[in-house]
C-alpha cells in the first residue's frame, strides 16, 4: 500500500486535502457549494480547447477557470447566485461537447475528468499540484479575515472598508484555480466532495472560525487517507469512498449539531 | 407533412424521422422542465435540480448492471436522492445547498463505482458516455409510454401544488399560518422535480436537463411580474430554444461538412442568450422606473 | 361568536427554545372583538408566544385554545425575495386561498375583495409592483392585507407598526379596530410603542421573565403599574384629552424584585 507506486497518490491526495479543507471552510461559510461544483467541472472544455489549439492543457484549464469566475461573477449581478452557476456550468459543458467533437477527442476523457485517476500521477503533475495547493493556502491566509466578515454580512464588510464585489471575485478565483488545476489529476468529484462534506461537519465541533478551519482540514485528511486505503483494499474507485465518507462526515456533524439546529428550525 | 419536404433545403428537416422524434421528445422535456423549473428557481433549489440530474446518472449505470429499463434506473436514483434531501429536513435555503452538495458528491461517487462495476462485471464501457450525455436522437421507442406518464405526473403534481407552493416560497410562516401543509407540499415538489429531472437527464442528457430546468425559468423570472406570465414565458423560452437549437444543429451539417455540431450546444447557447436578454430588459425597466419620479421632482 | 366566549385562551403555557425556558407560565384569555397589546422588553418572548399560539413551536406544558375560524399572522422579521414574480396584489390574493391545492380560474368576487383590501391598507399605489422591491413599510401593509383578506377570527400581529410613519400608524390602527369589529376578530398585537394603540386597546398583556400579566387597558396604563412592570419610571399623562406614555428611563428597585420573583411582584388589580 505504501510502495513507490502508491507514494505519489498519497502525497497528491494529502496536498489536495489540505487545500480543499482551507477553501472548503469558505465554501461552507459562503454557501457556495454550487460554484464549487461548477467551476472545476466547467474548466474541462479548457483541456479540449488546448488540444485543439495545440497548447499545453494547463493553459486551457486556467483560461476556462478564469472565464468561469468572470462569467459567474457577472451573471450573479443580474440575478441569483445559483442560477449563475447553473448557466455557466451548462454553457461550459455544452461548449466542451462541441470542442470535443471538433477536436475529435473521445468523450471518454470526460470520465477521467470527473472521477480522476490517482494511480497514474507522474512527478511533473505532482509538482504542479503541490505548487497550486501551496498557492491556495497562501491566498486563503491572505484574504481570510475580510472574506470571513464578508461571509457573515457583505454590508458589514463594506462598512469596514472591504470591497465586497472584489472579495467575491477573489474567492471564486481561489476556488477555480485551486481546483481546476487539480481536477485532471484527482477528478472533479474528489475535490468537490472534500470541500463540502468535511467543512460542514467541522461547524458542529467548534464555534470558533479558525479552529473550525483546522478541523475541516483534519477531517479532509482523514477522509482522503481512509478512502485511498479502502480503494487499495477493495480495488473500487477512490471517488466512491471519498463521496461516501464525506457524506458520513456531514451526517455526523448534523447529528452532533442536531439539537441546536432543529430547535432553531422548529 | 410530406408537402413540406419540398421547402428548400430545410425541407429535409421536417421529413427526417430522427428529427421529428427529437422535436417531440425535446419539446416535451422543455415543457416539463420549464414548468417544474419555475418553482425550483423561485425556491432557490437550482443546485438541487442540477444535482439530481447528475445523480440520476448513477441510476442509469445501475440499470446496465441490473439489466432493467434505464428510465427506471434514472427515476429511482433521482427519487432516492430527492427523498434524502427532503427527509433531512433543512429549512434554510443556504444550508440546503450544502446538503445538496453532499448528496451530489455521494451520488457521483456511487456513479463512479457503478460505472466501474459496469466495466468489470458487465463489460459495458460506453455506459459512462451515454449516461453523462444522453442524446435525443437515440431514444428507444420502448421508453416512450413510460416517459409520457412520468411527464404527465410531473406536470399534474406541479399544477396541484401551484398556489400553496407560491405562498410557502414567499414565506413558510405565512403559509403555515394559513393552514397550508408545507411539508407535504415540499415533498410533492421534490418528487415532481425528481421526475422532471430524471426524465430530462435520460432523454436529453444531464447538461441539457440543467439548462432547460434553470435557464428558461430564470429568464422568465427576470421580466415577469406575475406567476402566470412567468410560467407562460418560461415554457415559451424553453420550447423556442429547444426547437431552434435542433434546427440550427440540422443546419450545422452544412457549415463543417460531414460533421454536425451538437444539439445541446445550440440549445444551451440560445437559453443563455434568452437569459441575458431578459436581464437586460429587467435592468432597463428598473433603470427607467427609478429615474421617472426623480425627473418629476426636478420639474417642480 | 358572542362576547364572553374566548377567542383564544392560554393556560399555563411553557415554551423552551434550545435549552432556554423562554415562556414559563403564561395564561390569559382574549374574547372576540377584543384588541390586545402584547408588550415586554426585547427578548421577553413576544414573538415566541405568537409563534407558539400559531403552533409553529411546540409547547412543553399547558394548553392553547384557538377559535374555529382562520388565523391571520404578520411576522416580525420577513424578507421577501425580490426575485419572485409576485405583485402586491397577488400576495393579497394568495391570502384568500393560497393554502389550497390545485389551480383556480380568476374570479370577479375575489378580485373585488383584493381590491377592497388594497384600498383599506393604502396599498393601491404599489399594487402592481413586485413585493420584494417594496419598502419595509409598504411590505408590512401588504402582509397586513394578506392576513386580513381571509376575514380571520384571530389576528396575531408581531410589531406590525414598527416600520410605519406616524400618519399611517394611526390609520392602520383605526383600520384594525374597525375590521376587528367587522370580522368579530380578536387582535393580539405586539408593540414597543404603546401610544398609537392607546385609543383603541382593550387589554394589555405584559411579558416578563417567562410570565404574563394581563389586565384591562385603563388598569394597566397607569404611572405606578407601568413603572413597576418596566422597572423604569414611566409617566402616564393626559394631553388634550388623550393618554400618553412617556418613559423616563431610570432603573428602579421594583425591576430587580421583578427579576427575582415575577409572579408575586406583579399583581395587577
Ligand atoms: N431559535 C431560538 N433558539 C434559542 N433561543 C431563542 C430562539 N429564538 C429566540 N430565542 C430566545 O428567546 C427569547 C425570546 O425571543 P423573542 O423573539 O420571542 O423575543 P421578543 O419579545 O419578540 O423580542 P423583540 O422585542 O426584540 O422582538 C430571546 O431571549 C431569544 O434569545
Ligand atoms: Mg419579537
Amino acid at each position: 500500500m505504501f510502495s513507490a507506486f502508491m507514494l505519489h497518490a498519497w502525497i497528491v491526495a494529502t496536498l489536495v486535502a489540505v487545500a480543499a479543507g482551507c477553501v472548503g471552510f469558505f465554501v461552507v461559510a459562503r454557501r457556495a457549494a454550487f460554484a464549487a461544483h461548477a467551476l472545476p467541472l466547467g474548466a474541462f472544455p479548457g483541456a479540449a480547447a488546448a488540444s485543439l489549439m495545440g497548447v499545453n492543457e494547463f493553459w486551457g484549464l486556467a483560461g476556462f477557470a478564469v472565464l468561469g469566475v468572470l462569467a459567474i461573477g457577472q451573471l450573479q449581478r443580474a440575478g441569483r447566485r445559483e442560477v449563475a452557476s447553473a448557466l455557466w456550468l451548462a454553457s461550459a459543458l455544452a461548449l466542451g461537447v462541441l470542442l470535443l467533437g471538433l477536436s475529435g477527442r473521445y468523450a471518454q476523457s470526460v470520465y477521467g475528468l470527473l472521477f480522476g485517476d490517482l494511480l497514474g500521477i507522474d512527478t511533473r503533475q505532482m509538482a504542479v499540484v503541490a505548487g497550486f495547493s501551496g498557492l491556495t493556502v497562501a491566498l486563503v491566509a491572505w484574504v481570510a479575515r475580510p472574506l470571513l466578515l464578508d461571509s457573515l454580512s457583505s454590508e458589514l464588510a463594506s462598512a469596514a472598508g472591504a470591497r465586497a464585489a472584489a472579495l467575491e471575485f477573489v474567492f471564486l478565483g481561489i476556488l477555480a484555480l485551486s481546483t481546476a488545476i487539480a481536477v485532471p489529476v484527482v477528478g472533479a468529484l474528489l475535490v468537490f466532495s472534500l470541500m463540502v462534506g468535511p467543512a460542514s461537519a467541522a461547524r458542529a465541533f467548534t464555534d470558533r472560525p479558525w479552529r473550525s478551519l483546522a478541523v475541516a482540514v483534519g477531517i479532509c485528511l482523514a477522509t482522503v487517507w481512509s478512502a485511498i486505503a479502502l480503494a487499495y483494499v477493495t480495488n473500487w474507485p477512490v471517488g466512491f469512498f471519498v463521496g461516501a465518507l464525506s457524506a458520513l462526515c456531514y451526517a455526523a456533524g448534523r447529528l452532533r449539531g442536531g439539537t441546536v439546529a432543529l430547535a432553531q428550525v422548529a | 407533412m410530406d408537402s413540406i419536404c419540398t421547402w428548400g433545403h430545410m425541407g429535409g428537416f421536417w421529413c427526417n424521422q430522427p428529427v421529428r422524434v427529437a422535436l417531440a421528445v425535446g419539446g416535451g422535456a422543455a415543457l416539463v422542465c420549464a414548468v417544474v423549473g419555475l418553482s425550483t428557481v423561485m425556491r432557490r433549489q437550482a443546485f438541487a435540480g442540477h444535482a439530481l440530474a447528475d445523480v440520476s446518472g448513477a441510476g442509469g449505470s445501475a440499470s446496465y448492471l441490473l439489466g432493467i429499463n434505464p428510465l427506471f434506473g434514472f427515476l429511482g436514483m433521482a427519487a432516492a436522492a430527492a427523498g434524502v434531501m427532503e427527509w433531512a429536513q433543512v429549512r434554510e435555503a443556504r444550508e440546503r445547498d450544502l446538503l445538496t452538495g453532499v448528496v451530489l458528491g455521494a451520488g457521483l461517487g456511487l456513479a463512479a463505482l457503478l460505472l466501474y462495476l459496469d466495466m468489470t462485471v458487465r463489460n459495458v464501457s460506453g455506459a459512462a458516455i451515454t449516461v453523462l450525455f444522453g442524446s435525443m436522437f437515440t431514444i428507444p421507442p420502448s421508453i416512450v409510454p413510460v416517459a409520457l406518464i412520468v411527464a404527465a405526473a410531473a406536470l399534474g403534481a406541479s399544477a396541484l401544488i401551484f398556489r400553496p407552493l407560491l405562498v410557502s416560497t414567499l414565506s413558510i410562516d405565512l403559509a403555515r399560518a394559513q393552514g397550508a401543509r408545507v411539508r407535504t407540499i415540499a415533498r410533492i415538489h421534490a418528487m415532481a422535480l425528481a421526475l422532471a429531472v430524471s426524465l430530462a437527464a435520460m432523454t436529453v442528457g444531464a447538461i441539457l436537463s440543467t439548462a432547460l430546468l434553470i435557464g428558461p425559468a430564470a429568464a422568465a423570472l427576470q421580466v415577469a411580474r406575475r406567476p402566470a406570465s412567468a410560467l407562460a414565458l418560461a415554457v415559451l423560452i424553453g420550447l423556442a430554444a429547444t426547437w431552434g437549437g435542433i434546427a440550427l444543429a440540422y443546419q450545422s451539417y452544412y457549415w463543417t461538412p460531414g460533421r454536425g455540431w451538437p444539439v445541446s450546444f445550440f440549445i444551451v447557447m440560445l437559453i443563455v442568450c434568452a437569459y441575458l436578454l431578459a436581464s437586460a430588459v429587467a435592468r432597463r425597466r428598473s433603470g427607467s422606473s427609478a429615474t421617472a419620479p426623480l425627473s418629476g421632482c426636478q420639474e417642480h | 361568536m358572542n362576547a364572553g366566549e374566548a377567542a383564544v385562551a392560554l393556560d399555563r403555557v411553557a415554551v423552551t427554545l434550545g435549552e432556554r425556558p423562554v415562556l414559563r407560565e403564561v395564561s390569559f384569555r382574549l374574547e372576540a372583538e377584543q384588541f390586545c397589546a402584547l408588550i415586554g422588553t426585547n427578548g421577553s418572548g413576544k414573538t415566541t408566544l405568537l409563534r407558539a399560539i400559531l403552533g409553529f413551536i411546540p409547547v412543553q406544558a399547558g394548553r392553547i385554545d384557538l377559535p374555529a375560524g382562520a388565523i391571520g399572522y404578520v411576522p416580525q422579521k420577513i424578507t421577501l425575495d425580490p426575485g419572485l414574480p409576485l405583485r402586491a396584489r397577488d400576495v393579497i390574493a394568495l391570502g384568500l386561498d393560497g393554502a389550497r391545492f390545485g389551480t383556480r380560474l380568476p374570479s370577479k368576487a375575489r378580485a373585488v375583495r383584493v381590491q377592497e383590501m388594497l384600498r383599506a391598507v393604502g396599498a393601491e399605489e404599489f399594487a402592481e409592483q413586485r413585493v420584494g422591491t417594496l419598502s419595509g413599510g409598504q411590505q408590512q401593509r401588504v402582509l397586513l392585507a394578506h392576513a386580513l383578506v381571509r376575514r380571520p377570527k384571530l389576528l396575531l400581529l408581531d410589531e406590525p407598526l414598527a416600520n410605519l410613519d406616524v400618519g399611517s400608524t394611526a390609520e392602520i390602527v383605526a383600520l384594525l379596530r374597525r375590521l376587528s369589529h367587522e370580522f368579530g376578530a380578536a387582535v393580539l398585537l405586539s408593540a414597543h410603542d404603546m401610544n398609537p394603540l392607546l385609543p383603541v386597546v382593550d387589554r394589555i398583556v405584559y411579558l416578563a421573565n417567562g410570565c404574563a400579566v394581563s389586565g384591562k387597558a385603563d388598569e394597566v396604563v397607569r404611572t405606578e403599574v407601568l413603572s413597576r412592570l418596566y422597572g423604569y419610571h414611566v409617566d402616564v399623562l393626559r394631553v388634550h384629552g388623550r393618554v400618553v406614555v412617556i418613559a423616563a428611563g431610570a432603573r428602579t428597585e421594583s425591576r430587580d424584585a421583578l427579576e427575582r420573583d415575577p409572579v408575586h411582584t406583579i399583581t395587577v388589580p
